[in-house]
């Protein structure tokens, strides 16, 4: 027999709440809605009249093979800083998992990043990779590579990718870890007996292991590259040179605030939000049921 | 298969914790041996410094004639069956059977066969495509167990493999395990602190205390001759009967009166009485024979236990509890004073101070 609780009705569930809901409300549901609704409006930048026009600022944006490029750009852009933070925090994981000493100061060390302002970020690297007064330039100048992002695309490209990637490396040591903590020790010590290396224990009996947290962080790191990558681009590169580093969330901003064209700019965030929407739905449907072993 | 020399070997954690002070066994080939201590006597970790999961402090480790103190433990030629298993959750029976023949890089078709050959001897054939979360725990133990066997290793090591199962699974594979060391032939550290397990499965039961060896010998030696009060109240139960006796006036003194009549040929002006509960016999229900023990006992409690029933009691000023193993269903009243006596033979006797047998010479005078 299962016997339910039952409570008075109350106002103060309600009261509890309130606080979240309303922050939800004013700040995201608010801003979309507003989004859809600019979404389907184009708008005069002179006099501030506005016209309905259904869904010509989709089409807009799908007929115009500059949004197209952007769009291929962002899939890049989030791949690589996707693949590369992921890739160094499940090396670095992989070692803290190993040590015995010293492992908080090392740990501690790892999560700082997590904690500056992308902003922040973003100026450090501009600093470091400064084509004429940045240490790191200079060190590469050294060994005969000419770093000038400010002229090369690929380059700012590369810079924004390592850049992006760096502060989002703590975040994924931490998952990692702790997903490797919690794989029993007796597993590791079975496999080492079995004649397994370091290395071949990793590849085949860690990382398998921890699938599922790696499935985890790579919608959350592609969620991450397509979202909050805005303030480290605006600081190292401003979407340039050329556009070379414009991704759709810059683009939003930059069509938007700068090009004015508030229509179009809805457009391109609604079509972002659906993205996020759909990865989401993936990660909540998928992490638990296909990821298993 | 091969020989293992433990010589003296420590272990100190970091820390400063002395886990294992200074533990010496010479396992000959094709021996079973069984650690078996109380919790935290360092039984695990003396099984893991023999594996290679723990480094050695000190003392040497022979496998065959090979000096194998830093050699890693994939290279010790060791099989390791742990208490949860360990098996690997993502790879199925198969490949957790092939796993370790393939990381020494053994041909396709050998592995299969001896996959197989592991798995029909440990009854898993029919799994062998499952993974270990979709077998019962008495499964996922033979599967461990076929991952040690396929390997064919010069020792296995066990800690505990049992002992997540339910008694009557427990008491089928104590068997089985037996029969396939015996068969196999391969040298065998076996750690439990179930005494049961300890004293069915062993050649020589090593008993651990304090990270230091109290007894070596057979599981009947260690029965027979405890080497210590510890050894005499950790194995066999109910646990040995030990009285503090000490002399004066030539008769021996429990809590300074003269309960117990019994005659030691010593000289020592005290000891410790030891008697097992089955060797104490109620006067009352036996035949007359030749005591070397006689004493009152207050009846406290009696436990019925199916064949036999446990009596116990206090002697003396009640500052002693008595144990007395008896055939067939016995009612006693509680209060009730009964006498019981035991054998001389039956009698061991040792050092109160440390707590080391002592061999009285002649044995006991019969009272
Ligand atoms: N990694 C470690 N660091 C420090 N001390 C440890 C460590 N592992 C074990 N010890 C200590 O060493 C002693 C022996 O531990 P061990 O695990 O060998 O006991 P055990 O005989 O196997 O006990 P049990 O029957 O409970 O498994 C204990 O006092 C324990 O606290
Ligand atoms: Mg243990």
């Amino acid at each position: 027999m299962l016997k339910r609780v039952h409570f008075q009705p109350s106002v103060l569930p309600y009261l509890l709440v309130a606080p979240q809901i309303l922050v939800t409300l004013v700040f995201f549901l608010w801003p979309a809605g507003q989004a859809l609704y600019q979404s389907v409006l184009i708008e005069d930048a002179w006099t501030g009249n506005s016209e309905f026009v259904w869904f010509e600022n989709f089409q807009l944006l799908f007929e115009d093979t500059e949004y197209l490029s952007v769009f291929y750009r962002t899939g890049y852009f989030a791949g690589a800083v996707a693949l590369t933070a992921m890739f160094f925090s499940l090396i670095l994981a992989g070692f803290a998992d190993r040590i015995v000493k010293g492992s908080t100061i090392y740990r501690t060390l790892l999560i700082w990043p997590y904690a500056i302002a992308p902003v922040l970020a973003g100026a450090l690297f501009v600093f470091m990779f400064d084509p004429t007064l940045g240490i790191l330039a200079y060190g590469l100048k050294l060994i005969g590579i000419d770093w000038n992002h400010k002229l090369d695309g690929d380059q700012a490209m590369l810079l924004v990718v390592i850049a992006a990637a760096w502060k989002q490396i703590p975040y994924n040591f931490l998952f990692f870890l702790a997903a490797m903590q919690s794989i029993p020790k007796s597993v590791i010590e079975a496999a080492s007996i079995d004649g397994a290396g370091p290395i071949k224990r990793f590849w085949t009996i860690i990382f398998p292991l921890i699938s599922p947290t790696t499935f985890f962080l790579l919608v959350i790191n592609v969620v991450y590259a397509f979202f909050d990558t805005f303030g480290i681009i605006h600081a190292l590169t401003d979407g340039g040179p050329a556009n070379s580093t414009t991704v759709l969330v810059f683009k939003v901003f930059k069509d938007g605030f700068v090009g004015l064209d508030l229509g179009g700019s809805a457009a391109q965030s609604v079509i972002l939000m659906s993205l996020v929407i759909a990865l989401t739905v993936v990660q909540f449907r998928f992490v638990e049921r296909k990821v298993e072993y | 298969m091969a020989s293992i020399q433990i010589n003296n070997l420590r272990k100190t954690y970091d820390g400063g914790v002395q886990a294992v002070k200074g533990v010496s066994i010479d396992i000959k080939d094709g021996e079973f041996i069984v650690l078996v201590g109380p919790s935290g006597c360092g039984k695990s970790t003396l099984l893991r410094m023999v594996a290679g999961l723990e480094t050695i402090t000190d003392g040497e480790l022979f496998i065959g004639d090979r000096l194998v103190n830093t050699i890693e433990p994939a290279d010790r030629d060791i099989a390791m069956v742990f208490q949860n298993y360990a098996l690997y959750p993502h790879m199925t029976v198969y490949n957790n059977l092939a796993y370790g023949l393939k990381n020494r890089g053994f041909a396709k078709a050998e592995i299969g066969k001896r996959v197989r050959k592991a798995a029909e001897i440990l009854e898993i054939g029919e799994y062998l495509e499952r993974k270990p979360r979709q077998l019962s725990g008495g499964q996922r133990q033979r599967v461990a167990m076929g991952r040690a066997i396929v390997r064919d290793p010069a020792a296995f090591l066990f800690d505990e493999p049992l002992s997540n199962l339910d008694a009557k699974l427990r008491v089928q594979m104590r068997l089985e395990i037996r029969k396939l060391q015996k068969e196999l032939g391969t040298t065998s550290l076996y750690v439990t602190h179930d005494q049961l397990e300890a004293m069915t499965l062993a050649d020589r039961l090593v008993v651990l205390s304090g990270g230091e060896v109290e007894q070596i010998g057979s599981p009947i030696d260690v029965y027979e001759k405890p080497a210590s009060t510890f050894v005499a109240t950790f194995i066999g139960s109910p646990a040995m009967n030990l009285l503090p006796l000490s002399k004066d006036d030539n008769n021996w003194k429990l809590d300074n009166s003269a309960v117990v009549d019994v005659k030691l040929s010593t000289d020592l002006a005290e000891l410790t009485l030891g008697v097992r509960p089955e060797d104490l016999v109620i006067e009352e229900l036996s035949e007359k024979f030749d005591t070397g023990l006689h004493t009152a006992l207050k009846v406290t409690a009696v436990e019925p236990v199916g064949a036999e029933s446990y009596v116990h009691g206090t002697i003396g000023e009640g500052s002693v509890d008595i144990v007395v193993r008896a055939p067939g269903k016995l009612h006693f009243e509680p209060g009730q004073i009964l006498k019981v006596t035991a054998k001389p033979d039956k009698l061991h006797t040792f050092d109160m101070l440390t707590g080391k047998r002592i061999e009285l010479q002649g044995t006991l005078e019969i009272a």
